[in-house]
């Protein structure tokens, strides 16, 4: 067990670092970027005048490097400094509660999605080739091949136009979480289709694959019923790639969604990266893009920690 | 002025025409529409869905932009002067004023009696405060130029305050009604605007910039014939389908900004349009210092070379009319309505060409949708009919991001917005005064000059109007902007929001006062 340990403090730190390499990539991406904060937040009003006056103020006549150095010293100080556009309002508090419905719509979705993905994936392989199987590859691989916005104007266009759920899927402060659940419907629904599809044919992949091993032969030799084989001899083993699937699919759920936001007028993360990068607010953008960097991480380590977990050789090597 | 509304059974062209027929004075509804001008009555929650917002808005009226925080700016607030639906200023907070003999130098009166949400009352100090808040060095206020003339600020007393101009300028009670210049309580001469503290008929509940301001009614608002609503909130609903859909679904009562190519799927699903002819109009601006725009007679064969009622057609949608190439809108006061209509003709452009001693011309044009929505498509359609004459006009799409940094008056041919000015001095000011730091023609004249300077502190309502006419005629003839359209402001409402019979023209949602002045049916 004290490997397991060992890996997740390395790749913790290996984290530390890639988060540092994210925000000079990001930082010096916003700075390419034609324009500045001041020039994009006074847009056709822009004069020089007030250009200037405005850089005065937030300090963005200083040197790139300054700049990055004192943002980096705040954020090791867990200060993540103020935002440009919201003048004197932390970024913790302006990404908080966008955070929260990010995470709600990425969870929901999920809870939608995995279990679906696997149980259809795991019955596609116990009746592969059938009508079944071919029936339910064909319905994914659609859902998956359309664009997001599409499958999102279909659910609208039956389900919000029809009357049984809210075209738009804004968040109020009152909503207890049955409102919340039912306001966020659509847009849980759409993500669903759309990655359902990976994550099922992923499971199906690995089972199939296993199939073929001499120990699931010898199973079938012994007379066990195919489904036994399926759940208790191929899926322990074929935990480790499903794992990194589902992994893969909650980081894009929480960082990827901006599209279905805008159509679901969802006030998650995604937009406000869209407008912070638009408005130059380099802070917000920082600390989103840190958010992200820090999902796809952390979800990464989790699904090695499961495979780890899950492999008998890995757990007890001599 | 125009104001006309599309409901079932009705064309809004042939609508139109009729109300062009009937002139200026004619409100033309159809039946259907006569019930808007039932009694108000209190009460609701008036929800608006706006294709702008972004996280970026603010509380501070430095900055506000577009139509989501100007809106809740006139929820908020109040201001000095306000324009009428009818397009004449009235009263707000400043019960009267007048001016000297030199329109240099006036003086407001304000209302007594009337509080802010937190009980305090508005004095004269904050009028002070709030306008210094856009003034002086640091202001970085996007309001800073409308305001430069302003070389003092005093009070006599709680309610009068007297300001003096750098030079005569008739229509500066016009100038206080723009939306930067709110009147917000002062703390130590300064404003404090981040709680959102006004006078307005609305008291601020939440705002979450780029997603919704949710506000209540003002149970002490001045105004008793005005705020009908219970609540308001806006939202910012950014891709059109969605606001559609918003509507239609009945989760917001208005929409700004429909999607015009789509807009009869809309009335099918009962929303109601209105369509409201003002002064927001779209151009394509030469750099006049820049060959070849240096020559007028290359400038004149390119406003020959376009075919306005064409691009009125499929750009607008047909909702909008023809430009003439100056800014003034057929809502204006002095618009020059018997100054002839430039048409699109080839053979004219030729001969401008000729004159300038040129067989043909190449001109890149810029543009992004960032500048209007259809601009790029506006440029093919500019570059196709302008072939006809022998012009040749290669459309640059230039991105987005950045467009008024990096484009607008950076190249020197390039699709640009204008919202328009509720004054011709304001608007002739602001964009063809020598000088001016949103001149984006580059452009100068002195017999231009001369009469902007005259007009403006000319009290004579008779000279002032053939001076307009004149300089409309010069900015048409020598200026250095095709200014081929004017786009009406167009709104989707459901069936049961009432208006009432006549709807602002200076800017959209009934010159965004939709919240004061709009009812449920």
């Amino acid at each position: 067990m004290a490997h397991v340990w060992r890996m997740i403090v390395q790749r913790l730190g290996l984290g530390l670092l890639t988060l540092f390499v994210v925000s000079v990539i990001i930082f010096g991406a916003t700075e390419l970027l034609p324009g500045d904060f001041a020039q994009a937040v006074l847009g056709q009003a822009a004069t020089p005048e007030a250009v200037a006056a405005i850089r005065r103020e937030l300090d963005l006549d200083q040197p790139v490097l300054v700049r990055y150095t004192n943002w980096l010293f705040g954020v090791l100080q867990g200060d993540f400094g103020t935002s440009l556009a919201q003048r004197g309002r932390p970024v913790s508090d302006m990404i908080l509660s966008r955070l929260g419905n990010t995470f709600f719509l990425a969870i929901y979705a999920a809870a939608m999605a995995v279990p679906l993905a696997l149980t259809l994936g795991i019955l596609v392989a116990l009746w592969r080739n059938s009508l079944f199987d071919r029936v339910a590859n064909s319905t994914a691989l659609s859902a998956i091949s359309f664009p997001e916005f599409f499958v999102a104007y279909i659910l609208i266009f039956v389900l919000a136009q029809g009357g049984y759920f809210p075209s738009m899927a804004r968040m109020p402060a009152s909503a207890d979480l049955g409102e919340k659940l039912y306001r966020a419907f659509l847009p849980a629904l759409t993500l669903t289709l759309v990655v359902t599809a990976h994550m099922m044919r992923m499971t199906r992949a690995a089972i199939i694959n296993l199939l073929s091993s001499p120990y699931i032969e010898m199973a079938r030799l012994k007379g066990m019923r195919p489904s036994r084989v399926i759940v208790h001899h191929a899926l322990p083993n074929a935990i480790a790639p499903i794992a990194n699937v589902v992994a893969l699919n909650l980081a894009y759920l929480i960082t990827g969604v901006v599209v279905v936001e805008v159509v679901f007028v969802y006030p998650g993360l995604g937009q406000l990266m869209v407008d912070s990068v638009s408005r130059r607010d380099i802070p917000v953008v920082q600390a989103i893009a840190l958010i992200f960097a820090a999902a796809y991480v952390l979800l990464n380590l989790a699904a090695d920690v499961i495979s780890t977990l899950s492999n008998p050789r890995l757990m007890h090597r001599k | 002025m125009k104001n006309a509304s599309r409901s079932r059974g009705i064309t809004r062209r042939g609508l139109l025409k009729s109300a062009g027929s009937v002139t200026a004075a004619g409100l033309i509804l159809p039946a259907s529409y006569r019930k808007a001008m039932a009694e108000p009555r209190r009460g609701g929650t008036f929800r608006i869905g706006f294709g702008h917002g972004a996280t970026s808005d603010t509380l501070n009226p430095a900055l506000w932009d577009q139509a989501f925080v100007q809106v809740m700016g006139n929820s908020l607030h109040n201001y000095l002067t306000v324009i009428g639906p009818d397009g004449e200023l009235e009263p707000e907070l400043a019960e009267s004023w007048e001016a000297s003999s030199d329109a240099a130098t006036w003086t407001f009166k304000l209302r007594e009696g009337v509080t802010y949400h937190d009980g305090r009352d508005v004095v004269a100090e904050d009028v002070v405060a709030s306008l210094n808040h856009h003034r002086g060095e640091d202001s970085g206020s996007a309001a800073a130029p409308i305001v430069e003339a302003i070389t003092d600020i005093a009070t006599d007393g709680d309610h009068v305050v007297i300001i003096t101009l750098e030079a005569g300028d008739a229509d500066f009670p016009f100038i206080l009604s723009d939306y930067h210049l709110p009147i917000l309580p002062a703390e130590d001469g300064r404003i404090n605007f981040q709680n959102g503290i006004g006078c307005g008929p609305y008291m601020l509940e939440s705002f979450e910039p780029g997603v919704e301001c949710l506000m209540t009614r003002n149970p002490d608002y001045w105004k008793s014939d005005h705020a009908w609503f219970d609540r308001v909130e806006l939202y910012a609903i950014l891709d059109s389908a969605a606001r559609q859909n918003a509507l239609i679904t009945g989760e917001v009562d208005v929409i700004d900004r429909p999607d015009l190519n789509t807009i009869h799927m809309l009335e099918r699903a009962g929303a109601n349009i209105i369509s409201v002819s003002g002064t927001q109009h779209y151009t394509f601006a030469m750099d006049s210092r820049a060959d070849p725009f240096t020559d007028n007679n290359v400038r004149l064969a390119l406003k020959y070379g376009v075919n306005r009622q064409q691009l009125v057609d499929t750009v607008l949608s047909g909702f909008g009319v023809v430009g003439n190439d100056h800014p003034i809108g057929r809502s204006n006061r002095f618009h020059a309505d018997d100054l002839e209509q430039r048409e699109f003709d080839p053979d004219r452009a030729r001969y401008h060409l000729e004159q300038a001693g040129l067989d043909s011309l190449t001109v890149d044009l810029s543009a992004a949708d960032a500048a209007f929505s259809g601009a790029v498509d506006a440029a093919v359609l500019f570059s196709e009919s302008a072939a006809e004459a022998g012009i040749t006009i290669n459309p640059v799409r230039e991105p987005s991001d950045g467009y008024w940094s990096n484009v607008w008056m950076v190249k020197p041919f390039s699709a640009v917005y204008w919202g328009g000015r509720p004054t011709e001095d304001w608007m002739f000011s602001t964009a063809f005064a020598a000088g001016a730091a949103w001149n984006d023609g580059f452009w100068e004249n002195d017999r231009f000059e001369e009469l902007l300077r005259a007009a403006r502190s000319e009290l004579d309502e008779d000279l002032r109007r053939e001076m307009y006419f004149e300089m409309q005629q010069i900015v048409r003839d020598e200026g250095s902007i095709v200014i081929p359209m004017f786009s009406d402001y167009v709104m989707a409402t459901a069936d049961n929001v009432m208006t009432p019979d006549q709807i602002g023209a200076n800017t959209t949602l009934d010159g965004v006062r939709a919240t004061e002045r709009w009812w449920f049916a």
